[in-house]
């Protein structure tokens, strides 16, 4: 894969790609013939029902897996917050974010006061910075789900990609990471790529979405266009409701599916 | 955990600074007076003079006894001792922390098997010398891991549990294979040396021992310092790894071919020494946290410590000599097994 400087790239875009396919098996391609472009500064949300390629895109996204067609442009440095996850050692919350300074250490080298000193600046960022010695596996969901987020912004990457950031945290937690994501992108500059599997999140959080549909090409378009109830339906298969209403004056949409009642 | 905060502005202090540098006179410390233990006694002024002379006299004098007690019989065997330890315990924290798991031991590669079975075939050929036997024990040792890296490889599975699951295939070989040879051997001449052997002991340490387990832990060892971060890294777990930007496969390779390297020369200068590559990284977690930046050099320090006092005890608690091995697992099995509990309790997870 190749980073482009020249004309390919339009300066506007952090991730263009074009065409790709990828099958793990000869004849059964996970991604065929999707194309889509993600812009400087915007967050893009990625939604799919399970198996649909979401996480095999991230990979593409993040150079972990090369397409076997198509072509993917990327300028600037990325850096992963992966899903919730274990860890098998109890490292501090500081000792997790020093870890995002990987690329910017030399391979026999460990990370220095400077190294420290940035991560520890990014949770005082997140307003997290109370965290900093506390064991890693003993905070809650949302609370390592921010200091995975610091981690992110230490390796000054611009940009962030998120595999399910906010799937399962509770409300007050899927609020203030959803909150981050438009911050970080808005305040910071930085390209926020997640996969999600709640549509409410891409329209409350993304400007622009991609709909991995299964068929060729998926969809892509503005969050607010392309997250409609017909689009949905088509998506997951069930009925999904885009709700208008009014909240402290102002006029908000929620997307919320129709459960099968028995009876 | 490791971290504290002095106050708000100032860099994170870690936590029990001075704790290398107190282990390491600990083990100084313990290693003078186990020149002092044994059969013989020697009081702590000759040790002394007999070191400090060692400084300035070259020659050997056969004629007093002393001198080869300290000098011939017990110094090389503290030194073998501690090597050992280090050695054991370092590659025992880098292989928990790549194989994200606390709960596995050198052994698991079959390193430990190939060079058992290396050095009861030397045995079983008549090489029955320690530096006849270490050789093959060694070169067998590092063939084992080649082989299960080579059928790892084979099988398409380079991940972390495809390398074990060849390391435990391998192992079971080389395990079989020592059973075949010891017993075809001659129950006479051959069988008790071998049995003896494979339960481990530095009774029969020798300079040339002690040369050869200060070379290969000088070619390991600085290495896996080195890389001690990556081992952070490496054991969030693969996805992770990679997106941090970790060449994963090849940083792997190489701490497994290290940490074998010590594994192998240990069972060659000392047979079969189980348990102190799986315990002594637990003991040195408590003390010092994850960070494997701090985590090696302190398993280093207490393995060496732990196998000196075990030799120790080995040379002193009865008539005869009780083989290392057999002391290593009756220690290490219980304090395991609380270690187990207490993981559990705290909910470890290897997801």
């Amino acid at each position: 894969m190749t980073e482009l400087r020249g004309m390919e790239l339009e300066a506007e875009f952090a991730v263009v790609g074009k065409e790709l396919g990828l099958a793990y098996k000869e004849g059964f391609w996970v991604i065929k013939r999707l194309s889509f472009s993600i812009k400087k500064g915007s967050v893009f949300a990625i939604l799919g029902p399970n198996g649909c390629g979401k996480t095999t895109l991230l990979k593409i996204i993040l150079d972990l897996l090369q397409p076997q067609v198509g072509s993917i442009h990327k300028r600037g440095e990325m850096a992963l917050v992966p899903q919730l996850f274990q860890v098998s050692f109890a490292f501090s919350a500081l000792e997790m974010v020093v870890m995002g300074r990987a690329k910017k250490i030399g391979l026999f080298s460990q990370p220095g006061l400077k190294d420290r000193r940035l991560a520890l600046e990014a949770l005082e960022r997140l307003n997290i910075a109370d965290l900093a010695a506390r064991p890693f596996p003993e905070l809650s969901g949302g609370q390592r789900q921010l200091v995975m987020l610091a981690r992110a912004l230490v390796a000054e990457a611009d940009i962030l990609v998120l595999d399910e950031p906010a799937s399962s945290l509770d409300f007050k937690n899927q609020a203030l990471v959803l909150q981050w994501m438009k911050r970080l992108s808005r305040e910071n500059g930085l390209t926020v790529v997640c996969t999600t599997h709640q549509p409410q999140h891409a329209l409350a959080a993304a400007d622009e979405a991609l709909l991995m549909t299964g068929e060729e090409g998926g969809l892509v378009g503005r969050a607010d266009e392309i997250l409609s109830e017909a689009n949905l339906k088509r998506l997951y298969g069930v009925d999904i409701k885009r709700l208008s209403f009014e909240h402290l004056g102002r006029v908000e949409e929620a997307l919320t599916p129709v459960y099968l009642k028995l009876s | 955990m490791t971290l504290k905060f002095a106050s708000q502005e100032s860099e994170p202090v870690a936590r029990n600074a001075w704790l290398s540098p107190f282990l390491f006179v600990t083990l100084i410390v313990l290693g003078v007076l186990s020149l002092l233990i044994g059969r013989y006694e020697i009081s702590p002024r000759e040790v002394f003079q007999i070191l400090w002379s060692s400084f300035y006299k070259f020659e050997a004098f056969d004629d007093d006894n002393q001198w080869i007690v300290v000098q011939v019989l017990r110094l090389p065997r503290i030194l073998l001792a501690v090597l050992s330890g280090a050695g054991l315990a370092v590659a025992g924290a880098a292989l928990q922390g790549i194989f994200r798991n606390p709960l596995v031991g050198p052994e698991i590669l079959g390193v430990s098997a190939g060079a058992s079975f290396g050095g009861v075939l030397a045995m079983s050929l008549g090489l029955v010398s320690p530096a006849g036997l270490a050789p093959l024990a060694f070169m067998f040792g590092c063939g084992a891991i080649t082989l299960a890296i080579t059928l790892s490889w084979l099988a398409g599975q380079s991940s972390t549990i495809g390398l074990v699951l060849a390391g435990v295939i391998v192992g079971g070989l080389f395990s079989s294979l020592t059973g075949l040879v010891t017993y075809s051997a001659d129950a006479e001449s051959k069988l008790p040396s071998i049995v003896y052997w494979l339960m481990g002991s530095f009774a029969r340490a020798t300079y040339g021992q002690v040369a050869f387990a200060a070379v290969v832990a000088l070619i390991a060892i600085p290495p896996l310092f080195a890389l001690s971060w990556r081992i952070n890294l490496l054991s969030l777990g693969e996805l992770d790894a990679r997106a941090l930007g970790l060449k994963t496969k090849k940083l792997r390779l190489a701490i497994v071919a290290l940490a074998s390297l010590l594994v192998a020369s240990q069972v060659a200068v000392s047979g079969g020494i189980g348990w102190v590559g799986l315990v002594i990284p637990h003991l040195a977690r408590m003390l010092v946290g994850p960070d494997h930046v701090r985590l090696l050099p302190v398993s280093a320090l207490l393995g060496g410590i732990y196998l000196l006092l075990i030799d120790d005890l080995s040379r002193s608690l009865s008539e005869t000599e009780i083989p290392i091995g057999l002391l290593t697992s009756l220690v290490g099995g219980p304090v395991f097994a609380i270690f187990f509990v207490r993981l559990r309790n705290r909910g470890w997870n290897n997801d």
